[in-house]
C-alpha cells in the first residue's frame, strides 16, 4: 500500500466514530417514526379527528371541546400509550432474555411465561379463583401476574441448579408452554360458553381495556428495571463472547444471568397480565434491533426499547384501520405487521440475524 | 513489579478432583513459561483456577496486585462467537469492562494500536461471526491484550495459526513480555515452540504437576517418553538450537 493510500484509509477510531453515528442516527430515525405512529394512533378511532384536532388536544387541552378532550386523553392516550409500555417491556424483556441464554428463541412467549400468564386468567375467567384473595376486581390480571412469575421463578430457580444449562433452560420454558397450554385447554372445555368466549378474547391480547394506572404500572416498571441494565451494558455484550471470555473479563457471570433473569420476568409478567399474550414483540423486537443497531447495549437496549414500542404501536394503528369502524385484538394482529417486516429484513440479507 | 506463587494450588468439578498440588513461583517478570502436558491433563482447568474462574484449594498469590480483576486475564481456547459484533466491537467491550458507556479517544488510538500490532487492522470491521479460526484466535488475543493485564494465561493460542503467524504471535507476546514485564503462560501442544520461546515449562499430567523448571532442563527425552508415551531424542539443530525429534509412539 503506499503512502497516500495509507492515509486515505481511515484510522480505526475514525471508522468506529462514523459506526456509532450511523447507529445513532438510526435510532433517532426510529424514535421518529415512534412519535408519528403514536400520533397516528391517537388520531385514528370511531371518532375520526383531524391530527391538528389531536395535537391542539394534547398541547392544549382547554381549547378544545370536552368531548374530544376525554377521547383523547382518557380513551385514546392510554391505549396508545400502552401499545408504547408493553412493547417496550416486552421488547426489552426477550432481548436481554437472548442475551443471557445465547438463544435467539428465547422470549417470554418461548419461556412460558405468556402461557402462564394466560392459564391465570382462565382460572379467573372460567372458575372465579382469586389466586390472591384480597384484589377481586382485579382477579384476573392479579392471577395472570401471579402465574407468569410463578413461571417465571421455576425458570430462574431452575437455572441456579447445577448443571442446568442455556439450553436446558429453553427446553424447560417450551415444555411449560406445552404444560400451562394443556391446563388452559382443559379450562376452555369445562368452561361455559359465555367463560369460554372471555378467555378466548384475553389470550388474543388486547389494548382496549388499557387505563391510566395500567400504563403508569407498566411504564414504572420499565423505569426501574431499565438502570439495571444500563450499568450492566458493558457486562451483558460480554456475555455474548461466551461465558468463559466474559468471566476472564472480570464479569460474574452467574450473579449477572440470575438477576437479569429475575428483572426480565417481572418486566415481563406485568404487560402479559394487562394486555394478555401477545408473542411476537418479545422475540422480534430485539431480533429487528439487533439487525438494524448491533448487539453492542449501549446501542441493543435503546434499539430494543424503540423496536417493541414502535411494532406494537404500528400494530395498533393497522388494528384500528383493517376494518373500520372495529378494533381488531391486537395479539392477532402483532404477527401479520411484524412478520412481512421481519422477513424483508432476514432475506435483504445485508445483515445477520443472529 | 509483578510476581505469580502458586501454593498448592487444586481444583474440582463437583467431586471430581481434576487438579491438585500444583506449586510453581515465578518471581522473574517479563518471562513466558510454557505449560504442557496431553490432552485433558489439566491445563485449562489450571489457567481457570490461576484466573479465579473457578475456586479449589490452596493459594493463588500476585504480588503487589496493583489492578485487582484486571491484573490476571485469561485468554480461553474456545473462541468462536456469534454475536452480532465486529472484531472492533469486542476488544472496545474487553477494555470498557470496568467504565462506563463514554468512549474516550485514547481508548480508542489503544485498540487501533493493537489491531495494527496484530496486524489485523483490516479484519476491525468485521463480524465476529465472519472471522477463520486463525483470525478468531488473534482477535482473541486482542481481547486480552486491551485489558492490558499483568498475568496472561493463553490457553493454546496458536492451534489454528499456520505456521507464520504461529512464530508471529509466539515472538510477538514474547517481545510485550519482556516490554511490559507482564508474565506470561502458554499452555502448548508443540513442544519446539515450548524449547524455542518460553524460558520456563510446566508439565501438567493427571491432574498434577508432573515437573517444573528451566524448559531445557524439563523437556527431556525421559519426560516424552513418560508423559507423552512417544520416544524422542532431543538434539542441536544447525543453528545450535535444541530440537525434538520423534522417532515413534510407544
Amino acid at each position: 500500500m503506499t503512502a497516500v493510500a495509507a492515509e486515505a484509509k481511515a484510522t480505526g477510531r475514525d471508522q468506529y466514530r462514523a459506526l456509532a453515528f450511523r447507529r445513532i442516527l438510526i435510532l433517532a430515525g426510529l424514535a421518529c417514526a415512534l412519535a408519528v405512529s403514536i400520533a397516528t394512533d391517537m388520531a385514528l378511532g370511531p371518532a375520526n379527528y383531524s391530527l391538528s384536532q389531536v395535537l391542539s388536544a394534547l398541547f392544549s387541552p382547554d381549547t378544545v371541546g370536552d368531548q374530544l378532550r376525554v377521547v383523547i386523553w382518557d380513551i385514546r392516550m392510554p391505549i396508545a400509550l400502552m401499545a408504547v409500555t408493553v412493547g417496550a417491556s416486552l421488547s426489552v424483556a426477550g432481548a436481554q432474555m437472548q442475551t443471557i441464554l445465547s438463544n435467539p428463541l428465547a422470549s417470554p412467549f418461548t419461556l412460558g411465561i405468556s402461557a402462564a400468564a394466560s392459564f391465570g386468567a382462565a382460572l379467573g375467567l372460567v372458575g372465579g379463583v382469586a389466586i390472591f384473595p384480597g384484589a377481586v376486581q382485579y382477579m384476573v390480571p392479579v392471577n395472570a401476574f401471579i402465574m407468569a412469575m410463578v413461571a417465571a421463578l421455576f425458570i430462574h430457580f431452575a437455572s441456579t441448579l447445577r448443571g442446568v444449562t442455556v439450553e436446558t433452560i429453553v427446553l424447560l420454558g417450551i415444555a411449560l408452554v406445552f404444560t400451562f397450554n394443556a391446563a388452559l385447554s382443559l379450562l376452555e372445555y369445562l368452561a361455559s360458553e359465555q367463560a369460554l368466549a372471555a378467555v378466548v378474547f384475553w389470550t388474543m391480547g388486547s389494548l382496549t381495556k388499557a387505563t391510566w394506572d395500567k400504563v403508569f404500572v407498566t411504564a414504572a416498571i420499565l423505569l426501574v428495571t431499565l438502570p439495571f441494565f444500563i450499568r450492566s451494558a458493558w457486562a451483558l455484550t460480554a456475555l455474548r463472547l461466551g461465558d468463559d471470555k466474559a468471566a476472564s473479563m472480570g464479569v460474574n457471570v452467574r450473579r449477572l444471568r440470575l438477576h437479569t433473569m429475575l428483572i426480565v420476568s417481572l418486566l415481563a409478567a406485568i404487560p402479559v397480565s394487562f394486555v394478555g399474550t401477545i408473542g411476537f414483540v418479545g422475540l422480534v423486537g430485539p431480533h429487528i434491533a439487533r439487525m438494524v443497531v448491533g448487539e453492542d447495549q449501549r446501542f441493543f437496549l435503546p434499539g430494543a426499547v424503540i423496536c417493541g414500542a414502535l411494532l406494537l404501536s404500528t400494530t395498533s394503528v393497522v388494528s384500528k384501520v383493517l376494518i373500520p369502524g372495529a378494533i381488531l385484538p391486537i395479539g392477532v394482529i402483532t404477527a401479520f405487521v411484524g412478520v412481512p417486516f421481519f422477513f424483508v429484513l432476514i432475506f435483504s440479507n445485508r445483515r445477520r440475524a443472529w | 513489579m509483578v510476581s505469580l506463587v502458586l501454593k498448592d494450588v487444586g481444583a474440582s468439578y463437583g467431586r471430581t478432583t481434576v487438579l491438585s498440588k500444583v506449586a510453581i513461583e515465578l518471581l522473574t517478570p517479563g518471562t513466558t513459561t510454557a505449560v504442557i502436558g496431553p490432552n485433558a491433563a489439566g491445563k485449562s482447568t489450571l489457567f481457570k483456577r490461576i484466573a479465579g474462574l473457578i475456586s479449589g484449594p490452596g493459594v493463588v498469590q500476585l504480588s503487589e496486585a496493583t489492578r485487582g480483576d484486571r491484573s490476571i486475564c485469561y485468554m480461553p481456547q474456545d473462541t468462536g462467537s456469534n454475536a452480532v459484533l465486529t472484531v472492533y466491537e469486542s476488544l472496545l467491550l474487553a477494555a470498557k469492562q470496568d467504565g462506563g458507556w463514554r468512549v474516550r479517544d485514547d481508548e480508542l488510538f489503544e485498540i487501533d494500536a493493537i489491531l495494527k500490532a496484530l496486524r489485523i487492522e483490516d479484519l476491525a470491521f468485521r463480524g465476529l461471526d465472519a472471522l477463520s479460526g486463525g483470525q478468531r484466535q488473534l482477535v482473541s488475543l486482542g481481547q486480552a491484550l486491551v485489558r492490558k493485564p499483568e498475568v496472561l494465561l493463553m490457553d493454546e493460542p496458536t492451534s489454528a495459526l499456520d505456521l507464520h503467524r504461529q512464530i508471529d504471535v509466539l515472538e510477538f507476546v514474547c517481545a510485550i513480555a519482556s516490554r511490559t514485564g507482564m508474565i506470561v503462560l502458554i499452555a502448548l501442544h508443540d513442544l519446539n515452540h515450548a524449547l524455542r520461546y518460553c524460558t520456563n515449562t510446566i508439565v501438567i499430567a493427571n491432574g498434577e504437576m508432573a515437573s517444573s523448571g528451566v524448559t531445557t532442563d524439563v523437556i527431556t527425552s525421559a519426560m516424552l517418553r513418560d508423559i507423552y508415551r512417544v520416544e524422542a531424542r532431543i538434539e542441536s539443530c544447525s543453528r545450535g538450537r535444541p530440537m525434538i525429534i520423534v522417532d515413534g509412539a510407544l
